[in-house]
């Protein structure tokens, strides 16, 4: 199962993630004719800061997603390929009860067709073998796409590269804080 | 590495430099992409300490900034500081080369000579000096007042160089709308002030502001330029060259110039003539000097010299291992280009005090000692040269070849012979007729982001076919130059039958035993003053504005802010400009209405961005016919 992971200690909130996601949910698909578009396209995803430190938001395709068990048309569902939550356009009604429920706050509403609007993990993008398009606007790696297990892997190694250098060097007694310790004894 | 494929000359270095695992622009540039949206549309505002702010472009997040600037105001302050960085080099550039025609006056820089007496003396006339019982040093004394006069006076009046070079009707035009410019540096402290915060808001007052900085531009610095350079390096004539990375020669010391001052570039030029024995006693056959870039095209006009590589080229020349030194001076030299001299013995040379390069040797270059220096950095690539002598080199093969040095003198030469009174005559009735059905300028950089379109290429062809005559300056120049477009062939190749006709007869007026090319190489990126030169006497010579002439100017690979600042001086002169790729104003719905639509009432010019070749000559070609029909040929 891919997911969009989030490192927080690199997002600087430059906002290029908001940008490219209404880019990618425009007719024409590109930043120069996009602005022209009417209506607008509209964003699927949301930086958010407190006390100046930026927190990118999104639909999580949560596994028990309460906007699914909520929703009194059945318009909420779980599409088969990527596992993901979307929204059935012309079955919304556009209550909102989703986003009502929604403990990620990353439901949206177009106030142009009356529905709720999410994140749908860009699947045309997937399907070219492409990463989501706020991944690929990301300039600092804040946002990274994979399989949930490879990427949770990915951090796993990491850590693991610090302890074991760690380890190696306190072995050859030159980490600076063991040698010191030791060293008057 | 992105996957491009570029002409087959750059698309072997760019391999080269990929199997020796070398870094050079691509590479840059796909970690670069995407690019940040908000610095595209030029909606970032970093002009204090309250931002950096960017406005929401779709309407959900922030409209303006936390000073309350709008984003028309974010983008216009954004547009004139470019435009104010482009101004800036050609006047500081202007500025260098007449200090040092007034030290060689003074008797302190005795390397440097005047060339062409008979341009001074033009340029004397119609600036109103008195000539009578004078010496020439006098006269061109109070030449180099004048000039210095337009970054001195505080009287408000009209820049010199302005009077002299624009064309009568311009100048009402510019007086109506209040944007005639006075000294070049108060017009550009003007510009940084009003851009600061808290200063001027209003986005239109912003865009007039931005015409005031293209005619500073226009005349402090490319018309300045153009006319001291002529005069102390002489005026550029037809001469036949070749261009390609492939002028570089394996058993020859290779001197790569790169920058723009030809003060730098001809001095390089006459030692490496003079040391030519001392490179053979070190094994060489001799010095080959090679152009990159302007000043590239300045030793080409003037000397025959070898166009070696356009700016994008500039760092992938230095991959076939047989560059000795790239020597620059000033303007569009990428740092990176030290680190791939790095893999190899190739010795950058830095020589403008104020651009130094971390890693590169740096001789200082002044006007009082350049032949001291020029000795010394010649000698530097001869040492490098005996380190590499035995190495294996990769160079490229496949050299264009074609003809340069299209000045305005040169035209009218060929078209004197034709008609001696009237020399214009015959170029407007071949427009009339339509053999010739307009002109359009190419002009600009080659666009790492854009060359693999080929965009400049498939433009020109598209012009020819239509009978449109080509004339280009700086690195486009270099494209055209490679792509084999101003060789006699491609005229044959290329060209309508109307413009066929007319090359064909102007060659043989030339004697050349051959049509003309189809593209005409003006100069440096400075000397687009030569084609609003010829612009202006053509419009004068039928009685009609500028803007009211069947011709175009294109920047179909935009790089540098320089760029931007010529294209703003084109459009306050009144000519439809083509852009691509997108400027800097699209974030702001004010400023693409005023310089897409509005400015057609105000000045006749108006910018016209297009990214696809075909449509961008497609709307250009339209252009012409509607200028064609509105003059009722």
């Amino acid at each position: 199962m891919k997911r969009v992971f989030l490192d927080l200690s690199r997002c600087t909130g430059c906002r290029s993630c908001e940008l490219a996601c209404a880019v990618q949910h425009s007719r024409s698909q590109n930043l120069f004719e996009a602005i022209f578009e009417s209506p607008p396209p509209r964003k699927r995803t949301y930086l958010e800061s407190i006390d100046g430190i930026p927190y990118p938001a999104r639909c999580m395709h949560c596994s028990e997603a309460p906007c699914i068990e909520v929703c009194p048309v059945s318009a909420m569902y779980r599409e088969e390929e990527f596992q993901t939550v979307r929204v059935d356009k012309e079955r919304c009604m556009g209550c909102l009860m989703c986003a009502m429920v929604c403990p990620n706050g990353v439901i949206g509403f177009d106030p142009y067709k009356g529905v709720a609007i999410k994140c749908g993990l860009c699947r045309s993008r997937l399907r070219e073998g492409r990463v989501p398009a706020c991944v690929e606007s990301c300039p600092t790696g804040a946002l990274s796409f994979g399989e949930f297990e490879e990427l949770e892997r990915q951090k796993r190694l990491r850590t693991a590269r610090v302890v074991l250098k760690a380890v190696k060097l306190a072995e050859q007694g030159t980490l600076p804080i063991y040698s010191e310790r030791t060293g008057g004894e | 590495m992105l996957q491009r494929s570029y002409d087959r000359v750059t698309q072997s270095l760019f391999d080269r430099a990929q199997s020796l695992g070398i870094e050079t622009g691509i590479d840059r540039l796909g970690r670069q992409e995407p690019q940040c949206g908000f610095g595209q549309l030029g909606s970032c505002c970093r002009m204090c300490y309250m931002g950096p702010c960017r406005i929401d472009p779709f309407g959900e997040g922030a409209q303006t900034g936390v000073c309350g600037a709008t984003v028309d105001t974010i983008v216009c302050r954004n547009l004139l500081r470019e435009e104010v960085g482009g101004a800036a080099s050609h006047v500081g550039h202007a500025r260098h080369v007449v200090l040092t025609f007034k030290k060689m006056l003074e008797g302190k820089a005795p390397g440097y000579h005047i060339t062409d007496r008979g341009k001074l003396l033009e340029i004397a006339d119609r600036l109103g000096i008195e000539r009578d019982g004078r010496s020439d040093e006098d006269i061109a004394s109070e030449v180099v007042e004048r000039a210095l006069e337009d970054f001195t006076r505080q009287d408000g009046g009209m820049l010199n160089w302005l009077r002299l070079h624009a064309p009568e009707k311009a100048i009402e035009k510019w007086q109506r709308l209040g944007i005639v410019v006075s000294n070049a540096h108060n017009e550009i402290e003007e510009a940084m002030h009003r851009t600061s915060m808290g200063n001027d808001a209003d986005p239109v007052n912003l865009l007039l502001a931005a015409l005031k900085i293209g005619l500073v531009d226009g005349y402090a610095g490319l018309h300045m330029a153009t006319d001291f350079q002529d005069i102390m390096f002489g005026t550029p004539q037809v001469r036949k060259i070749e261009a390609s990375p492939a002028v570089l020669e394996k058993n020859m010391v290779n001197i790569a110039m790169h920058g723009h001052n030809p003060l730098l570039s001809e001095k390089i030029l006459e030692w490496a003539g003079r040391l030519e024995e001392d490179a053979k006693k070190e094994g060489a056959e001799g010095i080959n000097v090679v152009g990159v870039c302007c000043t590239g095209n300045e030793l080409t006009m003037r000397h025959n010299v070898p166009m070696a590589a356009h700016n994008l080229q500039s760092e992938l020349i230095m991959l076939t291992g047989a560059v000795d030194a790239m020597v620059v001076d000033i303007q569009c030299i990428w740092p990176g280009s030290e680190k791939v001299a790095e893999c190899f013995h190739t010795k950058v040379i830095t020589t403008e005090p104020f651009v130094k390069i971390p890693g590169a040797m740096h001789i200082d270059f002044e006007p009082e000692n350049a032949d001291e220096r020029a000795e010394k950095i010649v000698r530097e690539a001869i040492d490098a040269f005996t380190k590499r002598k035995d190495k294996e080199v990769f160079i490229p093969e496949g050299k264009a070849t074609g003809l340069v040095g299209f000045s305005v003198e040169a035209i009218l030469d060929v078209l004197k012979r034709i008609n001696p009174e009237d020399p214009l005559m015959p170029v407007i009735d071949n427009i009339k007729s339509g053999n010739i059905f307009g002109a359009v300028g190419f002009a600009g950089c080659p666009s790492i982001k854009m060359r693999h379109t080929n965009m400049t290429e498939i433009m020109v062809k598209e012009m020819l076919k239509n009978n449109i005559l080509v004339v280009t300056t700086g690195c486009t120049a270099h494209i055209c130059a490679q792509a084999g477009l101003m060789n006699t062939d491609a005229t044959e190749l290329y060209c309508g039958e109307g413009l066929k006709s007319v090359l064909h007869a102007l060659g043989d007026a030339a004697g050349l035993g051959a049509p003309l090319p189809p593209v005409w190489h003006m100069g440096s990126c400075v000397d687009n003053s030569r084609i609003a030169t010829l612009l202006g006497a053509l419009a004068d010579r039928l009685g009609v504005d500028i803007s009211e002439l069947p011709v175009a100017g294109s920047a179909p690979e935009l790089v540098q802010e320089k760029a931007v600042s010529i294209g703003t001086w084109l459009l306050a002169l009144g000519l439809m400009v083509h852009i691509a790729p997108h400027p800097r104003i699209m974030g702001s719905p004010v400023a693409v209405k005023v310089l897409t639509e509005g400015l057609k009432d105000l000045t006749g010019g108006y910018a016209f961005v297009e990214l696809d070749p075909l449509k961008a000559a497609e709307g250009i070609v339209q252009h012409i016919k509607d200028r064609r029909k509105a003059l009722g040929i």
